[in-house]
C-alpha cells in the first residue's frame, strides 16, 4: 500500500456508495467482529436484496469471509469470536435471544470454499437436510426434493443413474454442485457462497457461475470471491472490503468501470491484491 | 571367571583401548603435521581400536558359550555308568540334568553314589577348564586385536569409514531383531504345535467339544488318551471378549465423542489422561479386583434377585476386562473422529443441523472405518488378555452362553498347562503351544486387518 | 414449487421439530458425560477398593513378652558356642513366657491356642538377638515380637475386645479374652510394618514381604532396559534416518506394528520354547524374564523413538550436513540429542508396561515361592505383579491386605515412572 492509499484507508470512516436497498432480505448495520481482542470487522453495514447476487471482493485477509459467516452464525463454532451490531433477516434480529441458529441456517444456506460432500451416497447427501429438518413426510416427497434440487443445481443428468454412488466419487466441480444441491434441498431464502470456485478448474467454474445466475430467480445470494472477473460476471452489486472495513459498495458495473474510492481503484487496477 | 564378568572385562578393555587409541592418534598426527593431515578424528581412531578389541573377543565368548554345553555333554558321555546308558537316552538326559544340578548347587561332597560323584567331579573339572581356556583366549584376542588396530593409526587410514560401517551394521541388526522376534514366535509355536498334532488329530483339536487335558498324563495307558477338544475354550474366550466389548465400546465411543466434539480444551486435557490411567493399570490388578470385588458383588446381586451365579463368572471377568479396554476404544476413536475434516462438520452446520445430528449422521459415518479398526484392535486385545481371566474366569471348560457361569479361555488354559511341573514331551504341555498358535493367528489376523483399515482411513483424509 | 410456498413450508416445518431436536441434542450430550463419569468412577472404585483393603498391611501388631532366657530353657550349656546356639530351642522360651502370662491355659488344646497368638517369626527374632549378643543368656528382659495375623488384624482394625461377639475373626473365645488382657496390660502395640518391606515371601501372612519381589523386579527391569533401550534406539535410527524406501523396510515396519499388538502371553511361549528349552537359560531367573520383556517392549520404544526422531526438523540435518558432517555424525551429534527427551519418555512408558506385566513371566517359571532375596540376575526370583498374583491365590484372609498393599506399591512405582515421563515431556518439549 502506498502512502496516499494508507492515508485514504486511515481516513475511511464511511462506506462509499449505497449500502442499503429497498426491501432488503438481509440488512446489516454497524457490524463489528472480534477474535479475542483482535478486531476483524470494523463497522460494516450492507444489505442483501431479494433475487440479487451481492459479490464481496477484496484482498485476502480483508474480512469478507468472516463477514459472510456472520450472516448465518457459522462463527458460533469459534469460541473466541464475538459479533456486535445488528444483522436482520426479514427484520428479525439474527443475534436476538429468540432466534434459533438451527432454524436460521435452514433459512440461510451456505456453500463452502472446498467442496465438502459427506461420506454418504449422492442421494443421501442431498436428502440429509430435508431429513434432519423433517421436510418430507414420505419417501416419494423426499425423492422429489432430491431430484428437484439436483436438477436446479444442474447435476441431475450427470448422476441420475448412480444416486447410490458415494458423493466423494464425483469430480471437484460436480462435488461443488452437489453441495449447492444439498443447500437448495432445504429451500433456504438466502444462499451464502464462500469462494465456491476457488478449488475448481475454469470449465467447472463456468458451470457454477451459470448456475448462480439461474439460482438468483429463487434466492438471494451473497458470494465471496477473490476473482474480480467472477464478481463482474455473476453479481448485480459488489462490495469491496479492505482490512476489515467495507470501503465501497455499488452496482457491479459502476464499481468496475468507475470506482469512487482510491483503494477500490487501486485494487481493481491491480495495484495490490 | 563367569561369562558376565568376562564380558564386563572385555568392555573395560575396549574403553581403555579407546582412550589409548585416541591418544595415539594425537601423537601420530603431531608427527605428520597436525590433525589436518589425518583422515579421521582422533575419536574415530579410538573407536576403531576399541571395536577391534571388543568385537572379536565378544564373538568368541558368545560362540564359546553356545557350543560349550554340547561339547562338555559329549565329553561327559564317557563317565556315565553303563547301566544308565543301557536305560536309554531319556534316562541319560535325566542323569546329566541331575549331575548338572548337583554341581550348580555345589553339593558334590554330599553325593553318596560313587559313580555319580565321579561324573560330577569330572563335569566340574571340565567346566573349570573350559572357563579358564575361554578367559585366556578371549583376553588374548582382545589384546591382539587392539594392538593390531593401534598399528593402523596412520594418516591415510579411513578410521571413520570403518567405524561407521560397523555402526551401521549394528543399526541394521537392531532393526532386524523385530523380525527375528516374529520368526522366533512363529517357529516356537509352530514347531511345538506340530509335535502336538502328531499325537492329537488337528480336527479333533479345533472341533472337539471335550476338553480334559489332565488325563493325558497317562497317555501310555490303553484307552485314555486325554481329550483335547478346544471348542469350549474358544466359546469361553468369545463369550468373555464379547462381554468386554459390550462394556468397552459404548463407554469408550461415547467418551471419545464427548471429548472430541463437546469438551473444552481444559476438560479434555484433564479427562483424557485420567482415562488413560485405566489402560496403565497392570492387568493383574484388574484380575484381583474382578475376583475379589466384582465377582462377589455380581453374585450378591444375582442371588438377591434369585439367579444362580457361580463364584467365578464370565460376567465378572468380561466386565472388568471391558473397563480395562475403555481407554483403547476411546483414544483410538478420538484420533479418528478428530481426523474427520472440519469442512465436513461446517457443511452440516451450514444446513442447520444440530451438533448431535452432525456427529451422528455426518462425523461418525465418515469415521466409521477408523472406529471399526479401533474396535478390532480392542477385540484382539480382549482375546489375548490373560491375567484377568486367569484370576476371575475359572477353569471349567463348558460350552455355554450364560454369562453367569464360569467358563475358561484359551489363555487361562495356556497358563494352567504350563505352570507347575512340566514334561516337555507330553501332549498336555504341547497343547499349550497349539493353543498359543491359535491365539497368535487369530490376534494377528485381527491386527493386520485393523491396522490396514485404519491406515486406509487415514490416507483418505490426509 | 414456488419460492414463496417453500419458504413458509421450511420455516414452519423446521420450527415444529425444533424442540424435539434440541431435546435430542441435550440427551446425546448427557450420554457422553455419563460415559466419562462412569468410566472415571470405575477407576475411583478400583482404587478406593484396593487402597481401603491394602492400608492395614502397612501396620503390624506387636506383642510385648517377658523373656526369661535361661540356658536351661534354650537347651544349651552354660557357655554355649555358636553351633549350639544355632540349634537352640528358642520356641520353648517364647512359649514359656506366654504360659507365664496366662497360666490358666492348661490343656493341650488351650496351650496350642495360646501359642498361636504370636507369630512363628518371633523365634527368629529371638534367635537373631541371641546370636548377636550371646551375653544376654541368663538374663530376663522384655521383647516386642510380631503377633500372629489373626490377632494382629483384630488389634490393627481397632476392634472393641470388650464386645467380642461383634468381631469377625477366626480367634476363639479364649484367645479373644487373652488378647483383651494383653491389650489391658499395655502389651500390644501397632507399629509401621517394616517386615513388609524387609522380607521375602512367606506362608505366614504376617511375615510375608515384598522385598524379594521388588529386587526381582529391579533385576528384571535392569535387563529389560539394558537390552531394549540400545536396540530400540538403534532400530529407530536405522528406520528413520538410514533405511532405504523398499519392500524390506516396509516389512520391518508392518512387523513392528503387529508385534506391538501380539498378546503378551505369546511372548511368554517364545521365552519358554527358545530361551529355556533351547538355550537352557535358567528357569525363573530375571535374566530370561528381562529378555522376554525387552522383546515385548521393543516395539513400544521403537515406535515412540521414531516419532521423536521424526519431530526433529530436516533443516537441522541439512545444516549439519552442510558443515561436512557424515550421516552418522549428523545423527549422533545433532538429531539424537534433540530427540532424546522423547525417546526417554517412550522408554519409561515401555518400562512401566514391562513392570506391570505378569502373564509372560508365568510361562518362564517366575511364579516360584521366593523367600530369599535374589542376589543376581540368574537366581530364582519373582517380580511384584507375580507376587500379587501368588498372594491373590492364597486362602488366608490376611493375604488380601498384603495383595492390596503390594498392588499399592506397584502402582506407586508406575505413577512415579509416568510422572517422570510426563515431566520429561513437559520440560523438554520443543516446538519447531
Amino acid at each position: 500500500m502506498n502512502k496516499s492509499a494508507q492515508e485514504a484507508f486511515d481516513n475511511l470512516t464511511e462506506t462509499v456508495g449505497d449500502a442499503q436497498v429497498d426491501k432488503p432480505k438481509m440488512r446489516t448495520e454497524n457490524v463489528n467482529v472480534f477474535y479475542g481482542t483482535n478486531q476483524a470487522i470494523h463497522d460494516v453495514s450492507l444489505d442483501i436484496g431479494n433475487n440479487e447476487v451481492v459479490a464481496m471482493i477484496g484482498p485476502s485477509g480483508c474480512g469478507k469471509s468472516t463477514f459472510l459467516r456472520c450472516l448465518n452464525r457459522m462463527n458460533d463454532t469459534i469460541p473466541s469470536c464475538r459479533v456486535e451490531g445488528s444483522i436482520t433477516l426479514d427484520g428479525e434480529d439474527l443475534y436476538g435471544p429468540d432466534l434459533d441458529p438451527v432454524l436460521l441456517r435452514a433459512r440461510v444456506g451456505m456453500v463452502f470454499q472446498k467442496p465438502n460432500p459427506f461420506a454418504k451416497s449422492i442421494y443421501d447427501n442431498v436428502a440429509y437436510g430435508p431429513r434432519i429438518h423433517g421436510l418430507s413426510s414420505n419417501r416419494a416427497e423426499l425423492d422429489d426434493i432430491v431430484t428437484d434440487s439436483l436438477k436446479k443445481a444442474g447435476l441431475f443428468d450427470e448422476v441420475k443413474n448412480r444416486l447410490d454412488a458415494p458423493g466423494t466419487s464425483l469430480s471437484g466441480g460436480q462435488q461443488q454442485r452437489l453441495c449447492i444441491a444439498r443447500s437448495i434441498a432445504v429451500s433456504p431464502e438466502v444462499i451464502l457462497m464462500d469462494e465456491p470456485c476457488s478449488a475448481l478448474d475454469p470449465i467447472a467454474t463456468a458451470r457454477i457461475e451459470e448456475l448462480i445466475d439461474e439460482l438468483r430467480q429463487n434466492f438471494a445470494i451473497a458470494i465471496v470471491t477473490h476473482s474480480m472477473q467472477q464478481a463482474a460476471r455473476v453479481s448485480q452489486r459488489t462490495a469491496y472490503f479492505h482490512l476489515g472495513k467495507l470501503v465501497e459498495v455499488n452496482d457491479t458495473k459502476a464499481v468496475f468501470t468507475n470506482p469512487q474510492h482510491e483503494l477500490t481503484e487501486n485494487y481493481i487496477t491491480g495495484r495490490f491484491g | 571367571m563367569s561369562a558376565t564378568t568376562l564380558v564386563l572385562v572385555a568392555i573395560a578393555l575396549a574403553a581403555l583401548s579407546f582412550a589409548y587409541g585416541r591418544m595415539q592418534a594425537f601423537q601420530v598426527a603431531s608427527k605428520h603435521g597436525g590433525m589436518k593431515s589425518m583422515h579421521s578424528l582422533p575419536s574415530h581412531y579410538g573407536m576403531m581400536v576399541a571395536l577391534w578389541c571388543a568385537l572379536p573377543a565378544l564373538a568368541i565368548i558368545i560362540g564359546w558359550k553356545l557350543i560349550e554345553p554340547t561339547v562338555i555333554s559329549s565329553v561327559l558321555d564317557g563317565s556315565i555308568p553303563q547301566e544308565i546308558v543301557d536305560a536309554g537316552p531319556k534316562t541319560i538326559e535325566l542323569y546329566k540334568n541331575d549331575i548338572g544340578n548337583l554341581v550348580d548347587s555345589d553339593k558334590i561332597s554330599g553325593i553318596a553314589d560313587a559313580g555319580k560323584k565321579l561324573a560330577a567331579e569330572k563335569l566340574r573339572g571340565l567346566r573349570h577348564i573350559s572357563s579358564v581356556a575361554l578367559m585366556i583366549l578371549a583376553l588374548c584376542v582382545a589384546v591382539v586385536g587392539a594392538s593390531l588396530a593401534l598399528k593402523r593409526i596412520k594418516p591415510n587410514t579411513r578410521a571413520r569409514v570403518t567405524v561407521e560401517k560397523i555402526v551401521r551394521f549394528f543399526l541394521i541388526g537392531s532393526a532386524s531383531i523385530a523380525i527375528l522376534t516374529t520368526v522366533g514366535i512363529v517357529a516356537s509355536v509352530i514347531f511345538e504345535s506340530l509335535r502336538f498334532f502328531q499325537q492329537v488329530d488337528f480336527f479333533d483339536f479345533v472341533a472337539g467339544t471335550q476338553w480334559s487335558p489332565q488325563t493325558a498324563i497317562r497317555a501310555d495307558q490303553a484307552g485314555s488318551s486325554g481329550s483335547f477338544g478346544a471348542v469350549p475354550l474358544f466359546v469361553g474366550t468369545l463369550l468373555i471378549s464379547f462381554i468386554a466389548m459390550i462394556v468397552a465400546v459404548p463407554f469408550g465411543l461415547l467418551s471419545a465423542i464427548y471429548l472430541a466434539e463437546y469438551a473444552s480444551r481444559r476438560v479434555r486435557s484433564i479427562v483424557k489422561p485420567l482415562l488413560e490411567i485405566l489402560a496403565g493399570i497392570p492387568t493383574v490388578v484388574y484380575g484381583f479386583f474382578a475376583a475379589l470385588t466384582v465377582a462377589p458383588a455380581i453374585r450378591h446381586v444375582g442371588e438377591s434377585i434369585g439367579l444362580s451365579v457361580s463364584s467365578e463368572s464370565a460376567l465378572a471377568a468380561g466386565a472388568v476386562m471391558g473397563i480395562m479396554i475403555i481407554p483403547f476404544v476411546s483414544s483410538l476413536s478420538d484420533d479418528v473422529i478428530t481426523a474427520v475434516p472440519q469442512a465436513m462438520r461446517d457443511g452440516s452446520y451450514g444446513l442447520g443441523s444440530t451438533k448431535s445430528e452432525t456427529i451422528r449422521q455426518v462425523v461418525i459415518p465418515a469415521a466409521l472405518p477408523g472406529i471399526v479398526g479401533g474396535i478390532l484392535l480392542a477385540a484382539s486385545r480382549a482375546i489375548g488378555e490373560t491375567m484377568i481371566v486367569v484370576m476371575a474366569a475359572g477353569l471349567a471348560a463348558k460350552i455355554t452362553a450364560n454369562p453367569l457361569e464360569a467358563v475358561t479361555t484359551v489363555t487361562v488354559q495356556i497358563v494352567t498347562l504350563l505352570t507347575g511341573d512340566q514334561e516337555f514331551d507330553s501332549a498336555k504341555t504341547l497343547a499349550a503351544f497349539a493353543l498359543g498358535l491359535m491365539l497368535f493367528v487369530v490376534t494377528l489376523c485381527l491386527n493386520v486387518i485393523a491396522l490396514q483399515v485404519v491406515r486406509k482411513y487415514r490416507e483418505q483424509y490426509e | 414449487m414456488s419460492a414463496d410456498k417453500s419458504i413458509t413450508d421450511t420455516t414452519t416445518l423446521v420450527r415444529r421439530s425444533l424442540a424435539k431436536r434440541h431435546a435430542a441434542e441435550k440427551r446425546f450430550r448427557a450420554y457422553g458425560i455419563f460415559a466419562i463419569v462412569a468410566s472415571l468412577s470405575f477407576l475411583v472404585i478400583l482404587l478406593v477398593s484396593i487402597i481401603s483393603k491394602g492400608l492395614p498391611a502397612f501396620k503390624a501388631t506387636y506383642v510385648n513378652l517377658d523373656i526369661n532366657l535361661s540356658a536351661e530353657a534354650l537347651g544349651v550349656s552354660e557357655s554355649p558356642d555358636r553351633t549350639e546356639l544355632r540349634s537352640a530351642s528358642y520356641n520353648t522360651v517364647i512359649r514359656e513366657s506366654l504360659r507365664e502370662l496366662f497360666p490358666e491355659a492348661s490343656s493341650r488344646r488351650e496351650k496350642k491356642d495360646l501359642y498361636a497368638l504370636v507369630s512363628n517369626g518371633a523365634e527368629y527374632d529371638l534367635f537373631d538377638l541371641v546370636i548377636e549378643n550371646p551375653e544376654i543368656i541368663g538374663t530376663t528382659f522384655s521383647l516386642w515380637v510380631l503377633a500372629d495375623d489373626e490377632m494382629g488384624s483384630v488389634i490393627k482394625n481397632g476392634d472393641d475386645l470388650t464386645n467380642p461377639e461383634n468381631i469377625v475373626t477366626r480367634m476363639n473365645e479364649n484367645q479373644l479374652s487373652w488378647a483383651k488382657k494383653l491389650q489391658d496390660d499395655g502389651r500390644l502395640d501397632v507399629r509401621f510394618n517394616t517386615a513388609f518391606f524387609e522380607n521375602g515371601d512367606s506362608r505366614e501372612p504376617e511375615l510375608a514381604g515384598i522385598k524379594a519381589a521388588l529386587i526381582g523386579s529391579a533385576f528384571t527391569l535392569l535387563i529389560t532396559f539394558s537390552l531394549s533401550f540400545p536396540i530400540a534406539v538403534a532400530a529407530a535410527i536405522y528406520l528413520e534416518e538410514f533405511a532405504p524406501q523398499n519392500r524390506w523396510t516396509d516389512v520391518v515396519e508392518v512387523n513392528i506394528n503387529n508385534l506391538a499388538a501380539v498378546p503378551s502371553i505369546v511372548f511368554g511361549l517364545l521365552g519358554l520354547a527358545v530361551f529355556i528349552n533351547y538355550f537352557h537359560l535358567p528357569r525363573s531367573a530375571p535374566v530370561v524374564g528381562g529378555i522376554v520383556l525387552s522383546l515385548m517392549t521393543l516395539p513400544t520404544i521403537i515406535i515412540s523413538s521414531r516419532a521423536a526422531l521424526k519431530a526433529v526438523p530436516p533443516s537441522i540435518r541439512e545444516a549439519a550436513r552442510g558443515l561436512g558432517a557424515s550421516d552418522l555424525q549428523v545423527v549422533t551429534h545433532h538429531v539424537l540429542p534433540l530427540a532424546m527427551p522423547g525417546i526417554l519418555t517412550g522408554t519409561i512408558i515401555g518400562l512401566a508396561q514391562a513392570l506391570g506385566e505378569t502373564a509372560p513371566l508365568l510361562m518362564i517359571g517366575m511364579v516360584a515361592f521366593i523367600v530369599d532375596i535374589p542376589q543376581s540376575v540368574t537366581d530364582s526370583a519373582t517380580v511384584l505383579p507375580v507376587q500379587v498374583f501368588l498372594w491373590a491365590d492364597s486362602p488366608e484372609r490376611a493375604f488380601v491386605e498384603k495383595t492390596s498393599a503390594a498392588i499399592m506399591v506397584l502402582l506407586a512405582f508406575l505413577v512415579a515412572m509416568n510422572a517422570v515421563a510426563v515431566f520429561l515431556r513437559k520440560r523438554f518439549e520443543r516446538r519447531w
